[in-house]
């Protein structure tokens, strides 16, 4: 995509099977790549979150959101840009560990790179750091040369500088629905 | 005393009674009203089935002869009744058989609930007999779908799906139950569904853009509307022509839109589109305010989208908060029910007359009936043409029936000339185009509308998708009318070979049977025409018999359809000849 940037699309929904099919579907029919894809808990009991990155315009972002946001089990979507949002991404390198033995120098990279050892083992070791993809990707041309077992990256993961109301969305409906009982 | 006791321990003993999955799929829609439904059996629906046998008296299953057909049947029930039409099929090829006709009831936003029977759940993923992935597939061409794999479930996602397919914009919903969940018992109670916390069907009408719009309606000097089905889904006619008759503004409609407002109501200027009228289209580029309500600018109706409008302020009336400045930018959004912010505006705007600007419609009118109408409806040469034979129609149904078409040319012919008095009479296939729509719909629009009058308008290629509902309506005694106009070739499509691909013909020309009898095989009483002279009798045979019946009416092959909007051009360039 040319003129586009990234938007960063959060989606707060119920927990249902298949759901996320109906969302992938929205992009698959606007023949829309995902960038990054990644959904958890949010801070709402019982809602889920999703933060799906794309490449995009924001005439398109804007359409896409506002299908999403018309699915029956979504709460509510945004877009935003990066500079609204504070976002990471984690990546895990598994390494041999002879070379944490033999070159000591790769001791400095991990130093350096603020990165964490999460395991050591005898065979191998793993390296996990989390940040912004530039620095993930610095990591990973640095341990190349000592050769990557593995490598894997999450999607982004972000939260945004604004509040995004949804318990007071929640709150109105059950206000509402308290309100048409009484009536009848 | 005891007696009293006796009683008690009676109903908290009923009330204790486990009943079937499948039962409670009965009871689940006799609690939403439903009396009818349409479908066919298959093995993992069966326990449903076993149930409707005991319910016959309460519930009318109508067996089709392809699940295609319950769809659009029920989709032409839905559209007539303003009711949930509801469809019940077996799992694997009975659940893709469905797929077309709810496709099209998403597009035309018709409220569907249907059911399907899936393989048990411990099969589940196991490529079982009959297994299909039918919540994957349906899921870009459903408004919710939920698969059922707990009787529990039964009741509360049946009323959700109501609740769904027709609350806000309607549009179809499926239900899979697994055949375990069907022959489970469980303790049955039912709650109709009043709301969901993540679906906001009706956003609020918002006073200040009400007041807005009427102060830009009010300064208008050529303002038009353009009217869909969102009138009739939102129950609005009447708020429409309200507003309409006091507005003074001259009202086109998209092909949903027909009938909303009565065709010879004097402010109601015809169609836009395509194969709309030379007017509406020419004029939608003059208007200094367009008002389009309750439609969604397809591009059928729009043409090109950088030529369409640009001069005009445009007032979009919607439901749907995803329609607004989706394909085209809006001045302003007026986001609700048509049928509440028609209402409010009605109150704010002054009444007002457009003799001047109206009579720039009449002249346009002349020139498109001097080149095309008149000689679709009085032709000199010896062919018959579609148009005299809609307006033969007219001549004895008066614009009291309702009209059900297909896909084609003669779709075309029946929305530009058909009359309607009534709203919820014209029932097509409009945003998906779907060919072998009109037969099943017509079955569905009688039964929804049982004393309507009903006649299905169909070419001779889309009849032959789905003539095998003839069975359907022999069966059940349906006095549907079946008019087919036979002109020997895919019409439509042969007209754009004409037009586009420098007459290459290819393969629209269709060698056909012997329709007449085709139909008395059926029982049903059928006739054909190929001469003016014994067209307007055969005509007022069809409209005033009592029972099913098939009319041919054979018109001339090469017949095109005009005016015309070529695909992607502007609507200023609609073409007379
Ligand atoms: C299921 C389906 N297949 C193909 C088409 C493409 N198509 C549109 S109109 C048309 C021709 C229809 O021919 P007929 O039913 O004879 O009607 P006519 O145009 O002659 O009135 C075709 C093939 C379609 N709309 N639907």
């Amino acid at each position: 995509m040319k003129d586009g940037i990234l938007y960063t699309i959060s989606i707060y929904s119920e927990n249902n099977v298949g759901l996320l099919n109906r969302i992938s579907a929205i992009f698959l029919k606007r023949h829309i790549n995902i960038e990054s894809f990644s959904t958890s808990l949010s801070e709402i009991k019982n809602v889920f979150r999703y933060v799906i990155v794309v490449n995009t315009t924001e005439e398109k972002v804007k359409k896409i959101v506002s299908q999403i946001e018309k699915q029956v089990d979504v709460i509510k979507a945004f877009y935003h840009t990066d500079k609204e949002t504070i976002f990471q991404e984690s990546a895990l390198y598994k390494v041999k560990s002879s070379s944490l033995f033999e070159q000591r120098h790769i001791q400095n990279v991990i130093k350096n790179s603020n990165a964490n050892i999460v395991t050591v083992s005898p065979e191998y070791f793993v390296i996990e750091k989390t940040g912004f993809r530039h620095e993930t990707e610095q990591l990973y041309k640095d341990l190349e040369p000592y050769g990557l077992l593995q490598f894997v990256r999450s999607g982004r993961i972000s939260v945004t500088k604004s509040k995004m109301g949804i318990s007071d969305i929640l709150n109105t409906f059950k206000g509402n629905n308290y309100k048409k009982k009484k009536n009848e | 005393m005891n007696k009293l006791k006796n009683n008690n321990r009676k109903l908290s003993k009923s009330k204790e009674t486990l009943i079937s999955g499948a039962e409670a799929v009965i009871l689940s829609l006799l609690s939403e009203d439903v009396d009818l439904l349409y479908g066919y059996p298959g093995g993992a629906i069966m326990p449903v089935y076993d149930e409707l046998f005991k319910y016959r008296e309460k519930l009318n299953h109508i067996l089709v002869r392809h699940e295609q057909g319950a769809t659009h049947a029920a989709q032409g029930y839905a559209r007539s009744s303003g009711r949930v039409g509801v469809v019940i099929a077996t799992s694997g090829p009975g659940a893709t058989n469905l797929v077309t006709g709810i496709t099209d009831a998403q597009i035309d936003s018709t409220p569907l609930v249907c059911i399907t029977g899936q393989v048990a759940s411990h099969l589940l993923g196991s490529d079982a007999f009959q297994e299909t992935d039918i919540i994957g597939i349906s899921t870009p061409v459903t408004k919710w779908n939920y698969q059922i794999t707990k009787a529990s479930e039964i009741p509360s996602i049946i009323a959700k799906a109501f609740y769904i397919a027709k609350s806000g914009r309607p549009g179809p919903v499926l239900i899979d139950i697994t055949k375990d969940a069907q022959f489970e018992k469980f303790k049955f109670s039912y709650k109709k569904c009043d709301g969901i916390r993540s679906y906001e069907p009706r956003p609020k009408v918002n006073d200040e853009i009400i007041k807005k719009a009427s102060e830009i309606i009010d300064k208008a000097k050529k303002p038009l509307i353009v009217f869909g089905q969102g009138v009739i889904l939102g129950k609005a006619e009447k708020e429409f022509k309200n507003f309409v008759e006091k507005s003074g503004i001259p009202a086109v409609w998209t092909i949903l839109g027909l009938s909303a407002l009565p065709t010879s109501h004097p402010l109601n200027l015809g169609m836009v589109g395509m194969h709309g009228n030379y007017a509406p289209n020419v004029l939608t580029n003059q208007c200094d305010v367009l008002l389009a309500i309750g439609m969604r600018f397809d591009d059928r109706v729009t043409g090109d989208l950088k030529t369409y409008a640009k001069q005009a302020k445009i007032l979009h009336f919607e439901i749907d908060p995803s329609e607004i400045n989706k394909n085209v930018k809006v001045d302003i959004g007026i986001l609700g029910d048509c049928k509440e912010s028609l209402s409010k505006l009605t109150s704010l705007i002054n009444k007002k007359e457009y003799s001047k600007w109206i009579k720039e419609f009449k002249r346009l009118d002349n020139i498109e009936f001097d080149k095309v109408i008149k000689q679709d409806l009085n032709p000199t040469k010896k062919g018959l043409t579609m148009g005299e034979t809609i307006s033969n129609v007219n001549k004895y149904t008066k614009g009291d029936a309702i009209i059900v078409t297909d896909v084609g040319q003669h779709q075309m012919a029946a929305c530009r000339y058909s009359q309607f008095i009534k709203s919820k009479s014209n029932i097509t296939s409009g945003g998906l185009g779907t060919m072998g729509f009109a037969l099943p719909a017509a079955i569905g629009a009688k039964m929804g509308a049982p004393k309507r009058e009903v006649i299905a308008i169909i070419g001779d290629g889309g009849y032959q998708m789905t003539i095998q509902e003839l069975g359907t309506i022999f069966q059940n005694k349906l006095p549907v009318k079946i008019l087919v106009l036979n002109n020997d070739f895919l019409g439509m499509v042969r007209q754009w070979q004409q037009l586009f691909f420098n007459k290459r013909y290819a393969e629209t020309e269709m060698v056909n049977p012997d329709f007449v009898t085709i139909a008395r095989g059926y029982h049903i009483k059928a006739n054909r025409v190929e001469e003016r002279k014994d067209l307007d009798g055969a005509i007022k045979e069809m409209v005033l018999s009592k029972e099913p019946y098939f009319l041919e009416v054979c018109v001339e092959k090469e017949d095109n359809v005009f005016p015309m909007i070529p695909s992607g051009e502007s609507v200023s360039n609609i073409r007379l000849e």
